[in-house]
């Protein structure tokens, strides 16, 4: 098990992390997911011991990680523009793990020379042996910089943006690829992403990390459908900000109310996401609203809604449905929301109340 | 016109600008070298050749190499550690480092040598010290090799520091996260990716050691045989309208840089394969 108790770490005045405990269980895929400057990168290289945390405790499988320098930490790296060894080979890039080695763990020439063979035909790309970086393509460097990282068999497996400089075809057949690599070898895994999509579809956990602090932690279906701020929500996806009010345990925003139980009476921060909405509802709440900018991109069609007091909604509905309304331009609908999410308060990162999932400790 | 065309120069631009280059290159760098070796052999091969087996001529051939061959390699070092401690890691008086790197370029040698005199010579700041402890630095080689380091440390740091900091951390990050010591990241990724700058580097560090006039002029004191270097020495020559004496000496030390670029486009020949590869 990896853990990371209250760590907290700055660059000059920027307070890059600010207090973060994460437990990270033997066999899981892990995604550090938020936007730049959250510290999502940091934690990973305060992980692989390329930098080094202020405060706090980290521990891997048992060992005190803290002053365990980064040569002895036994984990692997996956640069986000994967630092290959321009000057080797891609077998002797895959090598360097293994010819670096001392005392007893040395493996003889022969031994490391079947391990890189093994490795490349395990990453497919055994004919290329003898090419240098500047030879492959970004998916097939991605591919050396994993091979060259399992080599050590690290304890723990690190990506910083892995997908990040490639493009969207290969990016998601590598996703998959790496999904199954990832359950076949039986490691752990902690990637850093920027990207929703790839953090909910890849992942089995997923970190939300926002201004050096840890939003939530959950399953892609827990962080999805129970967002523990308004922060989170917002990160997952579009979605339309509104202001409403609680009181007795029910929001109300722009006409319509929602269910609010437990939550104190005041400000709110209600969420509604784009394709959540019912176009030409019968709902004796639907609202008024006026059609604006049509736009159709392949099979789904994106439109602003106006409500009566000028605030703009935008809704996306698939092709079929908006041709069965078929509005015009500047022609009025009446509209209601499927589902909204009610947080209490105006701050985006103020926490659920009572949500169990917010603690001083996560658990994966 | 085709769009290939479009791309390309009329012929007649083509030639005027090729033409300006090559006689550009005519005038200014072949003709001073045939001028300097037809000087050298204007009264027949063999007074030329009696010039070099003056005692006097060949031992300012070996100092300058002797020079060269002390003041070179301590500035390959010199050179490398700075460039490799100002790109890879943050330390406070960074950019002071950067700029005191810079200033034997922007300081006239004569200044440079003049340094060392003030310092070291009979009347300077460590003078007495070392008259007692019977050191000679100036007028001898030690001098002359501190004047020389000081004038081509530069070089080296030069041609590395734009390219380490191009190529940043990261290489070195992965060396040292795949369990490699600080030592063999340096000498396995650090050193074998900055090579070509580096030889680049230190061949002009040597063609200036080696043809360097105005710092090591002042700290020599112009003993014939003893601390005079090559330029010297052909200062001296010319000065005594030796012009064959002088012009031969002067092909001397232009055969030694073309020397060094033939080394250096050998070495490139040799590596051609790696070098193509090495290329983004």
């Amino acid at each position: 098990m990896i853990s990371a108790n209250n760590i907290s770490k700055r660059f000059g005045t920027f307070q890059a992390l600010n207090g973060v405990s994460l437990d990270v269980h033997k066999g899981r895929l892990v995604a550090l997911l938020g936007p730049s400057g959250s510290g999502k990168t940091t934690l990973l290289r305060i992980f692989a011991g390329l930098d080094e945390a202020d405060s706090g405790v980290l521990t891997l499988d048992g060992l005190n990680a803290n002053g365990l320098k980064a040569k002895d930490r036994q984990v692997g790296f996956v640069f986000q523009h994967y630092a290959l060894f321009r000057h080797m080979t891609v077998a002797e890039n895959v090598a360097f793990g293994l010819k670096v080695r001392r005392g007893q763990n040395k493996l003889s020439k022969d031994a490391i020379k079947a391990k890189v063979d093994d490795l490349l035909s395990l990453v497919q790309l055994a004919g290329l042996a003898k090419r240098y970086p500047s030879q492959l393509s970004g998916g097939q460097r991605q591919r050396v910089a994993l091979a060259r990282a399992l080599a050590v068999e690290p304890r723990l497996l690190l990506l910083d943006e892995p997908f990040g400089a490639l493009d969207a075809q290969v990016r998601k057949d590598l996703r998959r690829w790496l999904r199954r690599l990832h359950d076949e070898m039986g490691l752990t895994s902690i990637f850093v992403t920027h990207d929703q999509e790839e953090a909910l579809e890849l992942a089995d956990t997923v970190v939300v990390m926002n201004k050096g602090q840890i939003e939530q932690v959950g399953s892609p279906a827990e962080i999805y459908d129970h967002p523990a701020t308004p922060f989170v929500f917002q990160f997952l996806g579009n979605a339309n900000r509104l202001v409403g009010t609680i009181k007795s345990g029910e929001a109300v925003t722009h006409g319509w109310s929602w269910p609010a139980p437990g939550l104190p009476d005041g400000p709110a921060v209600v969420f509604l996401r784009p394709h959540e909405i019912d176009l030409a509802s019968p709902r004796v709440d639907a609202q008024r609203a006026k059609v604006r900018h049509p736009l159709i991109l392949g099979p789904i069609v994106r439109a602003d809604l106006e409500l009566p007091d000028g605030k703009l909604i935008e809704v996306e509905i698939s092709r079929e449905e908006f041709q069965g309304i078929n509005p015009e331009e500047g022609s009025t609908i009446k509209i209601a929301p499927k589902r909204l999410t009610v947080f209490a308060g105006t701050q985006m990162s103020t926490p659920l109340l009572g949500d169990s999932l917010i603690g001083d400790d996560y658990a994966i | 016109m085709s769009a290939k065309d479009a791309t390309r120069e009329p012929k007649l631009v083509q030639f005027l600008l090729t033409s300006l280059a090559l006689l550009i290159l005519l005038l200014f760098l072949v003709l001073p070298l045939a001028v300097v070796v037809i000087s050298a052999l204007a009264k027949g091969i063999g007074t030329s050749l009696a010039v070099l087996q003056n005692n006097d001529t060949l031992s300012a051939i070996r100092l300058t190499l002797l020079v060269a061959a002390i003041s070179v390699p301590l500035n390959l070092v010199f050179g490398l550690a700075a460039s490799w401690a100002i790109t890879k890691f943050a330390f406070p008086g960074k950019s002071l480092l950067v700029s005191l790197i810079e200033i034997p370029f922007s300081v006239s040698p004569v200044i440079s040598g003049l340094i060392f005199v003030l310092l070291f010579g009979l009347h300077g700041l460590f003078g007495e010290w070392l008259k007692a402890h019977d050191l000679k630095i100036i007028f001898a080689l030690p001098g002359l090799v501190l004047a020389t380091i000081f004038v081509t440390f530069p070089f080296v740091a030069r041609e590395l520091i734009p390219l380490m900091e191009e190529q940043g951390r990261d290489e070195e990050e992965a060396a040292l996260v795949l369990g490699a010591s600080g030592f063999r990241t340096f000498w396995l990724i650090t050193l074998p990716n900055v090579r070509w700058g580096l030889l680049y580097g230190v061949l002009l560090c040597n063609a200036r050691a080696m043809g360097e006039f105005g710092a090591v002029s002042v700290v020599s004191g112009h003993v014939r045989g003893l601390t005079n270097t090559l330029p010297l020495h052909v200062e001296i020559l010319y000065n005594d309208y030796d012009f064959v004496g002088a012009f031969t000496a002067a092909s001397i030390l232009a055969l030694l840089a073309l020397v060094t670029l033939t080394l250096k486009t050998a070495v490139e020949w040799w590596h051609r394969d790696e070098l193509a590869s090495a290329r983004h």
